[in-house]
């Protein structure tokens, strides 16, 4: 569907850089990064809001690039809603068709159903101002649902909920769109958000694609130290480390190479990466011992941080630290030594200097022990 | 504390009450007595006899006639003029500054300096905008150019009055309605202006009154004559000219009760 597409702004910032990605039909793609990564600029030049400067923006074979954005048959949400406030909830929904010219008669069966669907039907005579921060949400969807587009494009269109809505509402939508089976961009900042709504993620950063894929795949096998960093919850931990013949010299220690790494050829110097859920306390594999300078307890769960002092140290800010997200039930106090295992195969090495993966692609191997 | 409020409120007031209040009232007292300059010994109270006077005569139904259209037409096409003016205002990337100022001088000129501008262009044998027509001596000539000589200076003032309504319509709202499925004609007239209803009203509020007043333009153009002739200038032809105060006080009186009218109007149809 997108084949090479650049933006460049008139002041020369180049925004987004030779995007290439296809999505299939019925397909939820996320596109997710940081603020300013260029995500909602791609969303904008899918809508046809934004100009394409360089690259082909295909629908259905056809190339739309300088189709309005009302001939590309797209529904959006917004991050901000943008309903009209001069009309009542119905009038909102029923603009699209509207525009279309649509019989009334049937314009408004098709509204009666969508607010059916959304749950809207007692405030359909109700302006925007008078609908709390969900209701307008659902009226926004709804505007987007009505029309049976060929797609949907949501810009962040959680953001200005509280937490608690922007779940209910998250869960709302990944089954409104199985229902509908209709084919979805999805714009967020928000890995959770990303991780959980997409069929596919695509990361992107500084305007460029970073890795697409389904969200296992990234979580398992990311790209780079910044998929790696941006998926997850807390993020991989990364620790600078020295190749030797007995395995990567790091603060934890020196970490035995498992059967993956073992085939790889590595540089000196790489980063090692390992998730905060491959430690436990049980012992299986390799193991290091550090004092716990903090516990976080979620209730379901313990984090616990290590802080080393600065030993191995290259490009990093501060001293190294580890996460390790254990069970609520764990054994570990704040402020006293503890000694976590891990198995050496969950361990992945990145380059220092590109930050790409090196560690070989095999089959993620499960937790070690019992 | 509140003594203090009521002291520091006290100088304002009192020459207000001095500079407005006071002249008012006193057209007023004016417009209920027998008061002519020419007799200034045949004065007395005479009640309602010279409104029954003013609203019996022709003439004052003929620059009531004049003025109503002179106000219609040319706040109209002000509107029509000011919006367009205030996209282009609005939409300008390059030189913003400069095509503000621009738009913006005819508003900064003394009105009668320009009237007497249309009123050369206008001469016959001399004017550059006609040739030996006289344009400004049929009615309906003069009036056009009563109407255009407003038009230019106001438009202006109504396009800055517009641009302020047009900045409080939000972008997202126009992006929305395009993926909607809506063209620049339907943005325009399904989303921008309902939502610039309240400066758009204001803006007409503000001209009808003052287009209504008219005087200056009329005054110089043509001293109201071939029945071009508004209530101002009617007012002031027998206040000042005739030295008719009690008849000129009347008039007077009637187009702030008129003006007063059609203030009443917008304001109920203004959004609270």
């Amino acid at each position: 569907m997108l084949d090479g597409v650049s933006k460049r702004f008139a002041d020369g910032t180049t925004a987004v850089r030779d995007v290439t990605l296809t999505i299939a039909d019925r397909e939820f793609v996320i596109l997710v990064g940081p603020s300013g990564c260029g995500k909602s600029t791609t969303l904008n030049m899918i809508a046809g809001l934004e100009r394409i400067s360089e690259g082909e923006l295909r629908i259905d074979g056809r190339r739309m690039n300088e189709r309005p954005p009302r001939d590309r048959d797209i529904a959006m949400v917004f991050q901000s809603y943008a309903l009209y406030p001069h009309m009542t909830v119905r009038e909102n929904i029923a603009f699209p068709l509207k525009l279309a010219r649509m019989p009334k008669t049937e314009a408004a069966a098709k509204v009666r159903r969508t607010a059916e669907l959304l749950d809207l039907t007692e405030h359909l005579d109700r302006k925007p101002a008078a609908l709390s921060g969900g209701q307008r949400q659902r009226v926004a969807m709804g505007r987007a649902i009505v029309r049976n587009p060929k797609a949907f494009l949501m810009d962040e269109p959680l953001s200005n909920l509280d937490a608690k809505l922007r779940l209910q509402m998250r869960t709302a939508i990944a089954r409104l769109q199985k229902t509908l089976g209709t084919t979805t961009v999805y714009v967020t900042h928000d890995q959770t958000e990303a991780m959980t709504l997409g069929d596919r993620i695509v990361i992107m950063d500084s305007g460029l694609v970073q890795q697409v894929g389904t969200p296992q795949e990234l979580y398992d096998h990311p790209a780079n130290l910044f998929v790696a960093g941006f998926l997850g919850s807390p993020p991989m931990n990364t620790l600078p480390a020295e190749v030797t013949s007995d395995g990567l010299a790091t603060v934890l220690g020196t970490i035995p190479y498992g059967s993956r790494l073992r085939r790889a050829v590595l540089p000196h110097q790489v980063v090692a990466g390992i998730r905060p859920e491959d430690f436990q306390e049980t012992p299986a594999g390799a193991s290091f011992t550090g004092t716990v300078d903090l516990l976080e307890s979620t209730g379901a769960e313990q984090l616990a941080y290590f802080t080393f002092a600065a030993g191995l140290s290259f490009e990093r800010d501060g001293p190294p630290q580890v996460v390790a997200r254990l069970g609520s039930r764990s054994g570990l106090r704040a402020g006293e030594p503890a000694t976590l295992w891990f198995n050496p195969d969950a361990v992945q090495v990145f380059d220092p200097a590109t930050g790409a993966n090196l560690t070989p692609r095999v089959p993620r191997p499960g937790r070690p022990g019992g | 504390m509140n003594r203090l409020a009521l002291w520091l409120c006290a100088p304002a007031t009192v020459v207000m009450l001095a500079v407005t209040g006071w002249p008012i009232l006193y057209s007023v007292l004016l417009s209920l007595r027998r008061a002519d300059l020419r007799f200034p010994q045949d004065q007395e109270w005479i009640g309602l006899a010279n409104y029954a006077t003013v609203l019996s005569s022709p003439y004052w139904w003929t620059a009531f006639t004049v003025t109503l259209l002179i106000t219609v037409v040319s706040v109209t096409i002000e509107l029509v003029l000011g919006m367009a003016v205030a996209l282009v205002m609005y939409r300008t990337v390059t030189g913003r500054g400069m095509v503000r100022t621009l738009v913006l001088i005819p508003y900064g000129i003394v009105t009668v300096a320009a009237a007497y501008g249309w009123k050369y262009a206008f001469t016959p044998g001399t004017g550059w905008l006609t040739g030996h027509a006289a344009p400004l001596t049929d009615p309906a000539g003069a009036i056009a150019i009563i109407i255009l000589a407003e038009v230019w200076k106001t438009t202006p003032f109504m396009a800055l009055l517009l641009l302020t309504g047009l900045a409080l319509v939000p972008e997202e709202l126009l992006r929305a309605a395009s993926v909607d499925g809506a063209t620049r004609w339907e943005r325009f007239t399904r989303v921008t202006l309902p939502l610039m209803r309240p400066a758009i009203l204001v803006a007409l509020l503000f001209r009808t009154l003052d287009a209504f007043r008219i005087f200056d333009n009329i005054y110089v153009l043509t001293g109201g004559a071939q029945r071009t002739s508004s209530v101002s200038i009617i007012a002031y032809h027998n206040l000042i000219g005739g030295l008719n105060l009690g008849i000129g006080s009347t008039m007077s009186v009637l187009i702030l009760v008129s003006v007063a009218l059609l203030a009443a109007l917008y304001v109920r149809v203004l959004p609270r």
